[in-house]
């Protein structure tokens, strides 16, 4: 699976963001990971191994310290993408 | 929220994970009895969730070397290595530890946490990239954050996802330090050492190994997972604690690269606070001595080990793919684990309860950590006690 545009990757993401939250929240671009979605440190560090392999780049865990929303997330993955 | 209120949220979130409200956590041992038992409470209960590994907590040669280094130095050094805690006894454990690990330099740290802390931060810095293994501990977590490098991790003992990592990373790989556990203290599973030093020199990067759990426990004279492997020269750098098989507290680095002496000046952990004691560099060296001469007590670890661990898998229990001294049974939720642990206790057996999401993978663990001094008798009633209670708790 592949995606190099912004939309994309903000798709992919929420798409699995629905599969991990435990919350019926709307998964927004603002949504809070943690406060919101209820992803907890693990399962966000687990993400982070899934998105490396989906879009096959590094993403530093401690990158990590200014995500706190979904867009945060977006924009993390869309800058190390744009620069590999 | 403010401060305290997240705080608030996070008790709050802990006592929902124990509806009894059993205090697992940080329970009080009241009195030590020997390496094996104690008192929790008014019970006399069989000690098995420490980390005594070669049961060295009570040897007449620790306890005499702790005494003379009171009464020769005085309880403490009142400060760091940098300034006035540098004592001959810190100097030479260290030798002594190069020695051990027939490497050229050694460096002693307050604990087995600032060890990690230590090593990592000074190694590494801002531009360079550390590859660590999903299940660390969180000293190695720490130390990482501590450095400013950047921090990937990999599946844990996955060696296909670990070299995809490294390929990732180009040629960032000369500024990259792999590292890995001797023995993983969560699942007691050891490292694929030889396929990491593989990778590491096809990727020209760096290794370090925690042998925090494996010291005294693996090899021929107990040097840990590199001696095990007969890859004791492939590692750049060796750390571990004086908490467990030693039973002393502090931690060490050992390396033949000549570099790990420039730490003791860039090192925060290491140069910000004060030095071991005199009385624990005094057992340590004692216990080290013990350690390295002691094939004995390691085979009867190994025999023990063995022996709770086949009992445990024939009744059932789902553990760690490795068998050796730490032995964890893995069950379905945290009040499942709960319930087997008060159970236990019940039955005069301590061990340790571990809860989402300090184990890998969301698991609910009860571990175990055999010693060499517990008896063939005691493990057989662990092992029964056990069996009975996944009968009454998890069937």
């Amino acid at each position: 699976m592949t995606a190099s545009n912004y939309d994309e990757i903000m798709q992919l993401l929420c798409d699995r963001l629905s599969d991990l939250t435990l919350s019926e929240v709307e998964i927004t671009p603002e949504s809070n990971l943690i406060g919101q979605l209820s992803i907890d440190s693990i399962k966000l560090l687990n993400l982070i191994m899934e998105i490396e392999d989906t879009f096959d780049i590094s993403v530093p865990i401690n990158a990590l310290a200014d995500v706190q929303t979904v867009r945060d997330l977006v924009d993390l993955i869309y800058k190390i993408k744009s620069a590999s | 929220m403010n401060l305290l209120e997240k705080l608030d949220a996070a008790a709050a979130a802990r006592i929902a994970m124990l509806p009894t409200g059993v205090g697992a956590f940080g329970i009080p041992i009241e009195e030590v009895y020997s390496a094996t038992e104690a008192r929790i409470g008014d019970r006399r209960v069989l000690l098995l969730g420490t980390n005594n590994y070669l049961g060295l907590t009570f040897a007449p040669e620790c306890l005499e070397a702790a005494h003379e280094a009171i009464d020769e130095e005085g309880t403490g050094t009142t400060g760091s290595r940098m300034a006035n805690g540098s004592y001959f006894g810190h100097r030479a454990l260290e030798k002594e530890f190069a020695a051990f690990y027939q490497c050229s330099s050694g460096m002693v740290f307050t604990t087995g946490y600032q060890a990690n802390l230590g090593t990592i931060s000074g190694l590494v810095g801002q531009g360079d990239t550390v590859l660590i293994d999903g299940d660390s501990h969180a000293s190695i977590y720490d130390g990482c954050i501590l450095s400013g490098a950047d921090i990937i991790r990999f599946k844990h003992n996955d060696m296909a996802d670990l070299e995809k990592r490294l390929r990732r990373l180009g040629n960032r790989t000369e500024t990259t330090l792999i590292i890995a556990e001797g023995i993983y203290s969560m699942l007691g599973d050891q490292a694929p050492l030889a396929e990491i030093v593989e990778l590491k020199k096809k990727y020209g990067c760096f290794l370090l190994l925690d042998e925090a759990h494996s010291l005294g426990v693996l090899g021929e004279t107990g040097q840990g997972l590199v001696e095990k492997t007969g890859l004791l020269k492939e590692v750049d750098f060796i750390t571990g604690t004086f908490s467990k098989s030693l039973c002393s507290i502090g931690g060490y680095c050992v390396s033949n690269h000549p570099q790990l002496e420039q730490l003791r000046f860039v090192s925060h952990p290491y140069i910000f606070t004060a030095s071991p004691s005199p009385a624990t560099i005094a057992s340590t060296r004692a216990a080290l001595e013990l350690l390295r001469n002691g094939t004995e007590l390691r085979d009867q670890l190994w025999k023990n080990s063995l022996q709770l661990y086949t009992q445990l898998e024939e009744t059932g229990y789902k553990l760690g793919p490795d068998p050796g001294p730490v032995i964890s049974a893995m069950v379905e939720s945290p009040q499942q684990a709960l319930a087997l642990w008060q159970g236990l206790l019940d039955h005069d057996i301590y061990v340790n309860l571990i809860l989402p999401p300090a184990a890998p993978e969301g698991k609910s663990l009860v571990r175990c950590s055999v010693n060499a001094a517990h008896t063939t008798e005691q493990m057989k009633y662990v092992g029964d006690t056990f069996a009975k209670l996944k009968q009454e708790i998890l069937n």
